[in-house]
């Protein structure tokens, strides 16, 4: 939240009060309770149980997988966010609004559906999927898939966290930067990087969270053995469903871990731009 | 390469220039437009090809069957129930949030993000738990007599979990910028509290009501993570259409899969097509 409280004393004292209380029993019984609730179950047979959950083989392995995908997919849609923000925000073209809509689209669509395209565009019983398996690469049911699952679905958020940035900066100072002599490179990675760094960092952190958590998309193009192709919330699945409930709730508390550093680093982006505005202003 | 300066001033002349004077659209552009044709559009467009595969009759089958529409049912209204839900208590939120104080509410307020952040299959189990018939939740609740999991109710809950901070992050912005002294205005001049909110408040965040509603009415329909685990996959009775197509996947089914895919593509674009009718009919009519 940006800017000033803007306060209005005209509601009688009771009504605010009565708002204000039912605001946060909702509040509570559906974002707080949760939130507790997986901390509290997931140390319910004490630390060491969770201990020993965290480090059992496979969800090691499940951590290993996770970030195996988190490491291609957080590049690819950084490098895909910040050179359509750059197209879109810096110059004018035709059908850039029809551009902008479809970087959008993937939020539209069912995790589940973002999954199933890639295996009928990959699997093995189509043409392109039995190409590939005859060269021995096998996308679907493996890393490969899941990594292009996962970027279909976090696809929008780096360019989203970008075009407002960029649209409120303008062109100025990269044509200051070219009309003291820079180079396009130059200008691009000294004048447009710097400029967007935390909307980018931003951006970056909200992929990492999303592309770390997924569970629709990547659950149909995983084979599901546990191991191997688990990633984190795959594992909260499997140990869930064989009724081993406080390791799936150990292995969810750092998931939950991951979540809030997600918020803080909101937090504190937002806290830097209200402090550089104040600046600005004053 | 220089900028003409003299004709600086036609604006045709100015993007002509911008484009020569700052680089990179021919290199930013093409890859942009290249990568997302390669993974959206190529990839969506294969819902209709492997659709294709099956003769007519065939996806007939796979539309009119009981257990397909029934799926397509509970899904539209379950995620309908929930935006409204959403958008009540999102809206309730966002106005405490900002015209009111009370301790703790930059925590409240960056906790709204929660379900954002938190992967889905964690609020799925977790919210399944307490629920439960044994969880914080349920258990009085099973006492009152009311169940949420495996029950139409359970699905609600969960995608407003999903949605409200959809609404909540739509509006706050919108009521930071409503000027309080418009109402004050309109109470000095007789007008009661309804008059205020009718006449002032809903024509000024109608909307983003809206928008609010939208957002979270199709992150709501297509959601699975966070359903699937609260509800008992009973088909006829809490089966979604997610969960159908995943099981058709899992069946190795994929032409009735992308059968049911391309019904809610289908059916979720007609319905975003209505609502941003009206919400451009809203614009027109506060204009």
């Amino acid at each position: 939240m940006r800017g000033a409280v803007n306060e209005r004393r005209t509601e009688p004292p009771w009504v605010r009060r009565a708002l204000t209380t039912v605001a946060l029993a909702f509040f509570v019984l559906l974002l707080a309770m949760p939130l507790i609730f997986v901390v509290w179950s997931s140390l319910a047979r004490g630390a060491a149980a969770w201990a020993a959950a965290v480090s059992r083989p496979d969800t090691a392995s499940a951590i290993r997988q996770t970030l195996t995908v988190v490491a291609w997919v957080v590049p690819l849609n950084t490098l895909f966010g910040v050179l359509a923000a750059y197209a879109i925000t810096k110059f004018q073209f035709r059908g850039k609004a029809v551009l902008t809509a479809l970087i959008d689209l993937p939020f539209a669509i069912s995790p589940v559906i973002a999954g199933s395209i890639f295996v009928f565009l990959l699997g093995k019983f189509t043409p392109l999927g039995g190409w590939l398996e005859s060269h021995g690469i096998k996308v679907i049911f493996s890393t490969p898939g899941m990594v292009l699952a996962t970027t279909f679905v976090t696809f929008p958020f780096v360019a989203r966290e970008l075009i407002p940035t960029m649209q409120a900066q303008g062109i100025e100072d990269e044509l200051a930067a070219r009309s003291l002599g820079a180079s396009g490179w130059q200008s691009f990675w000294r004048v447009t990087v710097p400029n967007i760094r935390w909307s980018l960092l931003f951006g970056v952190v909200l992929c990492a969270a999303r592309a770390m958590g997924e569970f629709g998309a990547v659950s149909v193009v995983s084979a599901h053995v546990s191991g191997e192709t688990n990633t984190l919330p795959l594992q909260v699945e499997a140990l869930y469903s064989g009724l081993d409930v406080t390791s799936a709730f150990a292995v969810s508390s750092l998931l939950v871990l991951m979540a809030l550093l997600t918020l803080a680093v909101k937090a504190g982006v937002e806290w830097r731009y209200r402090r550089q505005e104040a600046r600005e202003r004053a | 390469m220089r900028p003409e300066v003299t004709t600086a001033v036609q604006p045709l002349a100015v993007k002509k220039q911008r484009r020569r004077v700052l680089g990179g659209l021919g290199l930013s552009l093409g890859y942009s437009v290249s990568w997302l044709s390669l993974l959206v559009l190529l990839p969506l467009s294969m819902v209709f090809v492997t659709m294709a595969g099956l003769p007519l009759d065939g996806i007939w089958k796979v539309v009119a069957s009981r257990q397909v529409l029934s799926a397509v049912r509970l899904s539209f209204w379950t995620a309908a129930a929930s935006g409204v839900v959403s958008t009540v208590s999102g809206a309730l939120l966002a106005w405490v949030l900002v015209r009111y104080r009370f301790p703790l509410k930059r925590l409240v307020d960056a906790l709204v993000d929660l379900p954002f952040a938190l992967p889905t299959a964690v609020a799925g189990v977790t919210l399944s738990v307490l629920a439960g018939p044994s969880g914080w939740i349920g258990k009085p609740l099973a006492a009152a007599g009311v169940a949420l999991v495996n029950a139409p109710a359970g699905i609600i809950v969960a995608m407003v979990f999903i949605g409200v901070p959809f609404v909540v992050r739509t509006l706050q912005p919108v009521l930071q910028d409503l000027e309080p002294e418009t109402e004050d205005a309109a109470e000095s001049l007789g007008a009661g509290r309804v008059q205020v909110i009718r006449r002032i408040l809903l024509p000024a965040t109608g909307p983003a009501l809206v928008t609010g509603f939208t957002l979270a009415f199709s992150r709501a329909l297509g959601e699975y993570g966070s359903v699937v685990f609260m509800t008992g996959n009973l088909p006829f009775r809490t089966e979604i259409a997610p969960v159908i197509i995943k099981a058709k996947m899992d069946n190795g089914a994929y032409a009735g899969a992308a059968t049911v895919a391309a019904m809610m593509l289908l059916a979720a674009f007609l319905l975003l097509v209505a609502l941003s009718g009206l919400q451009n009919w809203q614009r027109r009519r506060t204009e």
